[in-house]
């Protein structure tokens, strides 16, 4: 087991070179010079060419950029993602002051549309072209095609200004989590619901199930302790992404419920044209990303031993 | 299993893709489409949706973002079926005229992925070696992480506007394309008539746009389809956030956006619009569904 973590660990080094390098070339995406742009900042007024040149040479944008990327790396590795333009604080402690926030939305969004996807797709599957079936092939189109930002809207509407239940925008009390986190869940929740039934549909088509099926044990049986179990498995892997995507999804859910996350921050850092937050977003939600999916995989290794290499 | 590369883009994963069709084959997938009522459905409203969006000019009554500001927030009547904004614009007419903002944006998107992600796929299928390995490393990087974040940074960098909100997707989202073409050209190649396009002098990138592209036309068809509505999904909410059109811009998501302020006293600002994006949506997913039924042979008996 644990040659095969350390297998895991180091297949995940260069794609977070990879990711790193991708974070790195983003700022050559905008416009104008940034030596300049941080002097317009600082002086308040626009620069003189020899003051940019200066600043090009302190700032090391002079080098080439494989120096700078080297440099920037390095810098990165210990923690220091730059500061804000705005505020000047360090990137890192914006982005991990509001991480745990987006965490807690995306943890019950996703844990809503497992409580709504995981008996409604074995259901659909078990009662295969019957009413269940069709109910959840609706709600699965339905749920699909509908823009988040505007379920977002019917729920505010239905259950805070007509029924007055919950609190549309903030997150003071624990009533402000339900309708984002309903939000997601549901956008979540129909792609989910179909993976589920597939997965259902093929393993109660297998030759164990007619077996157990053969030996006499009960329906119910079958269907929860054979069948239901062994289609988890591909599903507890498309959780992870599934996590991972909702952890950047939560951008438009947060900024209708003004949610203090992650994704409020990164918002308001591109209108602000605050371009260090928005590159230490990229290379810290691509690290979240890799963490959750080595723990998917580790955590598959665990549950199945059949993924795990063979003792040699 | 790949565990560490699943999808998370495209909420249908598509299955053993690639039947290769002879002729009569194909007539069988459009027999099979036919038969199909929910994708004939969505083709149908697919259709008046392109249709509108075409003839916006001839179909909507009023000039979509010109101002009356005495008709302010009216409710629907006899001269504005959908009432007006905020700013006096009749409804309907900007609903028929983001047909074709949001239909086409995503369009374009959808093309130039296409083009970007199949072109890739078979270069790197077809030459291997190091070109192959430099580009699927890319692919592993894009896929490592969810599309939705690297878009909206190269946005961010980029600055708010519908060209650059299109330049971000269209640069996250080629890769589940190459990918698939990868694939398919990697097994395509293998069979003799690519080794006897090679032997008779064939130019390799004749061979690749005569012998080995029409091989993933079928899957990149289906893919495409039923990516089609995730992008229009994708570009509205982008809009929506005020990252993508501009006001006074008719694009579906920005509109909701401006229906933000009133939403309290004129719900129908956003709803209208809403509702607009989720029938689109519908209708492709109900086509793209049907497509890869029609195509997929497992599907064919049940």
């Amino acid at each position: 087991m644990g040659s095969f973590i350390l297998r895991r660990v180091m297949l995940l080094v260069p794609i977070w070179i990879g990711i790193s390098l991708l974070a790195f070339l983003l700022t050559n995406l905008t416009p104008g010079d940034p030596a300049r742009l941080a002097l317009q900042r600082e002086l308040g007024h626009q620069p003189d060419t020899a003051q940019v040149e200066e600043a090009r040479e302190r700032m090391g944008l002079n080098d080439p950029l494989p120096i700078q990327y080297l440099r920037w790396l390095g810098h990165a590795a210990t923690g220091d993602l730059g500061t804000s333009y705005r505020n000047g604080q360090p990137v890192l402690e914006a982005l991990t002051n509001r991480f745990p926030t987006t965490l807690k939305l995306a943890a019950l969004g996703l844990a809503i549309s497992v409580t709504i996807a995981l008996p409604l797709g074995a259901l659909a599957a078990v009662f295969r072209g019957r009413v269940v079936d069709h109910f959840s092939r609706i709600f699965a189109l339905v749920g699909a095609s509908m823009p988040s930002f505007w379920v977002a809207y019917l729920l505010i509407l239905a259950f805070a200004v007509n029924l007055r239940l919950l609190p549309v925008a903030g997150s003071s009390t624990w009533k402000h989590i339900v309708l984002p986190a309903v939000t997601l869940g549901i956008a979540g929740s129909a792609s989910l619901m179909r993976v589920v039934r597939s997965e259902m549909l093929e393993n109660l088509g297998q030759d164990y199930v007619r077996t157990a099926r053969a030996k006499g044990l009960a329906n119910s049986y079958v269907i929860s302790r054979h069948a239901f179990r062994n289609a988890l498995i591909p599903v507890t892997t498309i959780l992870g992404m599934r996590f991972a995507g909702m952890l950047g999804g939560t951008v438009i859910v947060e900024t209708i419920f003004a949610w203090p996350g992650i994704g409020k921050l990164i918002i308001d850092a591109i209108f602000d044209r605050d371009y260090p937050i928005i590159q230490g977003f990229v290379i810290f939600m691509g690290t979240v990303t890799l963490l959750i999916n080595l723990t998917v995989d580790i955590g598959y290794g665990l549950i199945d031993p059949r993924v795990r290499p063979a003792k040699s | 299993m790949a565990v560490s590369t699943a999808d998370h883009k495209s909420p249908t994963k598509l299955a053993k893709p690639a039947v290769k069709l002879t002729a009569p084959e194909r007539f069988i997938l459009l027999k099979q489409l036919r038969k199909d009522t929910s994708a004939l459905v969505g083709l149908v409203l697919l259709s008046v949706i392109v249709v509108m969006a075409v003839f916006a000019n001839q179909i909507a009554p009023y000039d979509p973002i010109k101002t009356d500001l005495l008709l302010g927030l009216t409710g629907p009547s006899r001269d504005h079926w959908l009432g007006t904004d905020s700013l006096g614009r009749d409804m309907f007419s900007r609903i028929v005229h983001g047909a074709r903002w949001s239909l086409g944006a995503a369009a374009i998107a959808s093309l130039a992925i296409v083009v970007l992600g199949v072109s890739i796929g078979i270069i790197a299928g077809f030459f291997g070696g190091i070109i192959d390995s430099l580009l699927m490393r890319l692919v592993d990087v894009l896929l490592a992480f969810p599309s939705m974040i690297l878009a909206l940074a190269i946005v961010g960098m980029l600055g708010p506007s519908l060209k650059n909100v299109l330049i971000g997707m269209v640069a996250v989202w080629w890769v589940d394309y190459a990918r698939i073409v990868r694939g398919i050209t990697l097994r395509v190649a293998q069979n003799d008539y690519v080794e006897a396009a090679h032997c008779c002098g064939c130019h390799p990138t004749r061979t690749m746009i005569r012998h080995i592209f029409p091989n993933v036309i079928p899957t990149v068809a289906v893919l495409a389809t039923l990516e089609l509505g995730g992008l229009i999904l994708a570009i509205s909410g982008l809009s929506f956030l005020g990252l993508g059109a501009q006001p006074p811009t008719p694009e579906w998501g920005a509109m909701i956006n401006d229906g933000r302020a009133f939403f309290l006293n004129a719900p129908q600002l956003m709803f209208y619009p809403g509702m607009a994006i989720s029938i689109v949506v519908l209708a492709c997913n109900l086509v793209g569904d049907g497509l890869r039924d029609a195509l997929d042979p497992r599907m064919r008996s049940r």
